[in-house]
């Protein structure tokens, strides 16, 4: 994979508000950005913009030297969202679930992602019955059940346990070590070796 | 993008039955509507007759309201809109399998009752034919014209009314074709141009009201 992001000059306005401005980086295959800055920041907001579920205000995002706005859907086949809600349905099984979101990306094997986050003897379990923390780690399977270059990951580590959060760790430099890129927002409770750190201002005036 | 609509669908269909509630509710609701009429206007068979085309085609119009409001909303409180407008293919194709799965889910088990229905009140056999084809057209548009009201309104809490309140006025083309096709059939007279203005109605929803219900999904994500 020789996957590159590129963002010049994002800019994001949410009800006349300027959330924030002027947002520039790259990242090559393999590197990872974590958004550091307090709540109101705007790191979901940015997050949710490189998602194209946000449109910018200003400025571009570039993919494989490609302008995203250009080939949205090429883009979304390449990016994974794990966002602050869990997107699990109580009535499906856990096994249900995840192989619901694999399949809208045409992938089938969902065992191994389960086997990785502790959940495969689950599998057949509502989703409903599982406690926050599982289902925090049902969606982050999501990441491993289908392949996607680019992972932006919304403060994932919030309620996991720490066997979990060294899971989420492995999945990352794994990821990582095969070209993918990481786009994370946390508080710190995940740890990315030599990841570059971008922190967002509190308010921008 | 087929393989994508088929999972949709199927995800949907799925969970409704798991849901159980949902289609037993529409159904149920347009038996009672139905029942209460010839309380309401008194057991003369004539009279039950003649309003009958119409009786059925605003209960099932109703009813099929009901259900609209969970269309988009409970997938956007959960957080899995999000991941359906990031699926890769355009949004327009995540939309049309959640209508058509609407439909299966209530468009036909409404259409399953309403011949039991028809006999409660009365209509001369010769209409059976028509409700059921007319209902075949007619509930499906339904569906897409109610995606638009579900998608527009999802910035609204309970919005169950207003979507009604906004999805019914737009309906009146089909209740006006659905209800004339089926007294065509009764008193004799060919039934095929009121179904074939209801199947143009339901291509010209089909063309437009996926794009619109879209791009009205992606307001609601901002």
């Amino acid at each position: 994979m020789t996957a590159r992001l590129v963002v010049e000059g994002l800019g994001c306005v949410r009800g006349d508000r300027p959330v924030f401005r002027d947002i520039g980086f790259s990242l090559d295959a393999g590197g990872a950005l974590v958004l550091t800055g307090p709540n109101g920041a705007g790191k979901s907001s940015l997050l949710r913009t490189l998602a194209g579920l946000l449109a910018p205000s200003a400025g571009r995002i570039l993919w494989d030297g490609a302008e995203v706005a250009e080939d949205p859907e090429a883009f979304r086949r390449s990016l994974h969202f794990v966002g602050h809600a869990d997107a699990v349905k109580p009535v499906f099984t856990v096994a249900e679930n995840l192989s619901f979101w694999a399949r809208l990306r045409g992938a089938d094997a969902i065992r191994p992602a389960l086997g990785h986050f502790g959940l495969d003897r689950l599998a057949d379990l509502p989703a409903g019955l599982l406690s926050a923390g599982q289902r925090r780690r049902l969606t982050l399977a999501r990441l491993l059940a289908a392949p996607a270059a680019l992972w932006l990951l919304d403060e994932p580590a919030v309620t996991l346990d720490r066997e979990a959060v060294a899971a989420l760790d492995e999945a990352m430099s794994s990821h990582r070590a095969t070209g993918g890129l990481v786009v994370v927002a946390t508080h710190g409770d995940v740890a990315i070796p030599d990841a570059t750190s971008l922190a967002l201002g509190a308010r921008a005036s | 993008m087929i393989a994508i609509l088929a999972t949709v669908v199927r995800r949907d269909v799925r969970l409704a039955v798991r849901r159980g509630g949902d289609a037993a509710t529409v159904v149920a609701f347009f038996v009672v509507t139905v029942t209460l009429f010839p309380f309401g206007i008194g057991p003369e068979p004539n009279l039950l007759a003649r309003i009958a085309p119409g009786v059925l085609w605003v209960s099932a119009l109703l009813s099929a309201t009901l259900s609209l409001d969970r269309l988009f909303r409970s997938d956007l409180e959960d957080g899995s809109l999000d991941l359906l407008a990031l699926a890769p293919c355009p949004l327009i194709v995540v939309v049309l399998g959640k209508v058509v799965a609407h439909w299966l889910t209530t468009g036909l088990p409404l259409i399953a009752a309403a011949p039991l229905l028809a006999v409660l009140l009365g209509l001369p056999w010769q209409g059976f034919g028509s409700l059921v084809l007319a209902l075949l057209l007619g509930t499906p548009c339904l569906s897409l014209v109610g995606a638009i009201g579900a998608a527009l309104t999802l910035g609204v809490r309970r919005a169950g009314v207003l979507v009604a309140l906004l999805v019914l006025p737009l309906t009146v083309p089909v209740l006006i074709f659905g209800v004339a096709a089926v007294e065509a059939a009764v008193t004799g007279l060919p039934a095929a141009p009121h179904l074939m203005l209801l199947g143009g109605l339901l291509l010209g929803a089909l063309a437009l009201a996926p794009w619109v219900t879209a791009a009205a999904v992606r307001l609601a994500l901002e």
